[in-house]
């Protein structure tokens, strides 16, 4: 019945296999923990290998792949526009980023111009989206060092963003609303006066949670100081978004390499200044986060007053088809960061080849070099600053 | 700079291990020899002018047409905010190439990816090893002529589909009458269709 297991191709794989690691770790004497994967704080199936002595760790490898599920392979198998709903799947928290990024890349490749109106709804929907994916960070990342005050009201923000987003696109997880060359449904009747009632709302919300978390004199001293990444290390290990504008690198693809319609729009970057401890800590990255809410409610609140009226839909084909070989790269700026799309044209209606990048993915590469010389608990803290989000980074 | 400048400052040191410019879609690329990738990369970090000190992204293709695999680096500078893309062509036998990771540290789980999916072996890797697939998988997924093995420790990589067997309600209920029918007129129904006709 069985087939016998055969040996893996790749001799080098099998000497460096974790069973190997274990066993250099035995031989020293040292504790081995397996963080994970069914662990509260890695944010999703992660398993971390911490090799420690005692509270401090020498080294936290970390162990992905869990949540796999060859998205990029089920990519080359289906029609562009088939491959929508699967791309919420990448990262189920701020799908509509997702979308956006291969819309955008498909349209390059199409040459087709997307309609403002629609890229307007797109702007409004991914930066309810944005504020929501961050509230959701800002929440349990003060749940993992211990507040547990705040995550219920970091949820109850969310679940306002959930209903609006959920009247727009009739989902309140994975949108599915973007579509090649539009959106696909317009801004139901009263929708603006919804968002500017919830801007309104929120905006004094951002003010109190400030202040009970991200001001509060313990929960800084927990973050302040702890991991900092300087400038250079974060661009060397290519972290993105939030996390390396808290290294204090002045970079957002909305400013620096703007798409849509984000060179209308008047907002600020928010960078990290190290003003609790050193440049690019914990607390850097949180604040980065509660600052970025803050300037998505000045986005909603610009193109609530300038969209314009129109089409929703640009005239796309039915069939998309283009020329083997053909390719197109985008980058948008995520929740989590610089979000790009390779693809790679095949002779018929589907890609030959679609690479994601993602900004966890890169983030969970700098874990195994920042985590020598932690204390565990500092562990779960350094992840919950990252922000990373387990189907991204496996795909 | 623009991707022509970098191009010509690359080939006027490199010579022919750096190829023309192609044009793609819409962004540029250039080809680079494999032996040459890493002191390529080096250079292309280290020149102040082209200071390309981000390596965004690693991909690989499969091309088995042509007998090749196609690595693909894009690069960006954060310093200059320029991007360039540089494409390696290798044999698809046994793709080989230098790693990066002593240029650029975000190359170490990246190539880590494209070994893993596309069995792309990069040298002077330090921890090259699988990432996403366990271990003691075999096979690429993502090479063009995977094909899936039937069991992976005993269990059972497919299964059936919930429909087989299942006739359509209307086909069932058109059987059922001509069966009816049949039986009125008493002929015998025949065999196969009794079989078929779930109770």
């Amino acid at each position: 019945m069985t087939e016998p297991r055969r040996a893996p191709e790749n001799p080098t794989m099998e000497m460096t296999s974790n069973k190997e690691i274990l066993r250099r770790i035995e031989y020293t004497g040292d504790m081995l923990l397996n963080m994970g994967p069914q662990h509260p704080s890695t944010h999703g199936v992660i398993n971390f290998l911490v090799q420690t002595d005692g509270e401090v760790m020498k080294r936290a490898i970390p162990e992905v792949g869990y949540l796999h599920r060859s998205i990029e392979k089920i990519g080359e198998k289906c029609t562009y526009n088939g491959f929508m709903p699967y791309t919420d799947r990448v990262d189920y928290i701020a799908a509509m980023f997702a979308n956006q990024g291969w819309a955008m890349a498909v349209e390059r490749l199409l040459g087709v111009e997307v309609p403002k109106r629609a890229e307007y709804c797109r702007v409004i929907a991914c930066e309810l989206n944005r504020i929501s994916s961050h509230l959701i960070s800002v929440g349990t990342m003060a749940m993992d060092v211990g507040a547990v005050t705040p995550f219920p009201y970091a949820l109850r923000e969310r679940e306002f963003i959930n209903d609006l987003l959920e009247e727009l696109c009739g989902a309140r997880l994975t949108y599915n609303y973007l579509r090649i060359g539009g959106v696909a449904f317009d801004l139901p009747e009263g929708y603006a006066d919804k968002v500017i009632t919830f801007v309104d709302h929120f905006e004094k919300i951002l003010v109190e949670f400030n202040r009970l978390i991200t001001n509060n004199e313990i929960f800084v001293q927990r973050l302040a100081g702890l991991a900092p990444i300087p400038r250079e290390m974060a661009i060397d290990y290519c972290l993105v978004g939030p996390n390396l504008r808290a290294s204090g690198v002045h970079f957002d693809v909305r400013k620096d390499l703007p798409y849509s319609i984000y060179p209308e729009l008047q907002f600020e970057v928010p960078v990290g200044r190290g003003e609790m401890g050193a440049l690019g800590d914990a607390w850097d990255r949180f604040s980065v986060r509660c600052e970025e809410m803050k300037q998505s409610c000045r986005i909603l609140r610009q193109c609530i007053a300038q969209i314009p009226k129109g089409e929703s839909m640009a005239k796309v084909p039915r069939k998309i088809k283009f020329t083997e070989g053909l390719e197109a790269y985008s980058r948008i700026e995520s929740a989590r960061g610089d979000m790009q799309y390779y693809v790679v044209a095949g002779g018929g209606e589907n890609a030959y080849r679609v690479k994601v990048r993602t900004g966890s993915f890169t983030a969970m590469g700098i874990i195994d070099t920042l985590s020598r010389g932690l204390m565990i608990a500092d562990l779960v803290a350094l992840i919950a600053s990252l922000d990373v989000v387990a189907p991204e980074i496996d795909r | 700079m623009t991707p022509e400048e970098i191009q010509q400052s690359l080939a006027a040191k490199f010579g022919d291990a750096v190829g023309p410019l192609q044009p793609a879609n819409k962004d540029p690329w250039v080809e680079v020899k494999p032996a040459a990738l890493r002191e390529v990369c080096a250079h292309l970090k280290a020149d102040p002018q082209l200071h390309f000190d981000c390596l965004m992204n690693l991909s690989a293709l499969d091309w088995p047409k042509q007998n090749q695999i196609h690595v693909v680096y894009h690069l960006f500078s954060y310093a200059k905010k320029h991007a360039f893309i540089l494409k390696v062509k290798l044999d698809r036998a046994s793709p080989t190439v230098a790693s990066l990771e002593p240029v650029w540290k975000s190359a170490d789980w990246l190539e880590r990816e494209q070994f893993d999916l596309l069995g792309v072996t990069f040298e002077g890797h330090p921890d090259l090893r699988r990432i996403m697939l366990p271990d003691d998988w075999v096979g690429n997924p993502l090479r063009k002529d995977y094909a899936e093995q039937p069991h992976y420790h005993q269990i059972s990589t497919t299964r059936e589909s919930p429909l087989d067997g299942f006739i359509r309600l209307d086909e069932m209920k058109k059987r059922a009458a001509s069966a009816a029918t049949a039986t009125a007129t008493g002929a015998e129904t025949p065999a196969a269709e009794k079989k078929e006709l779930p109770q």
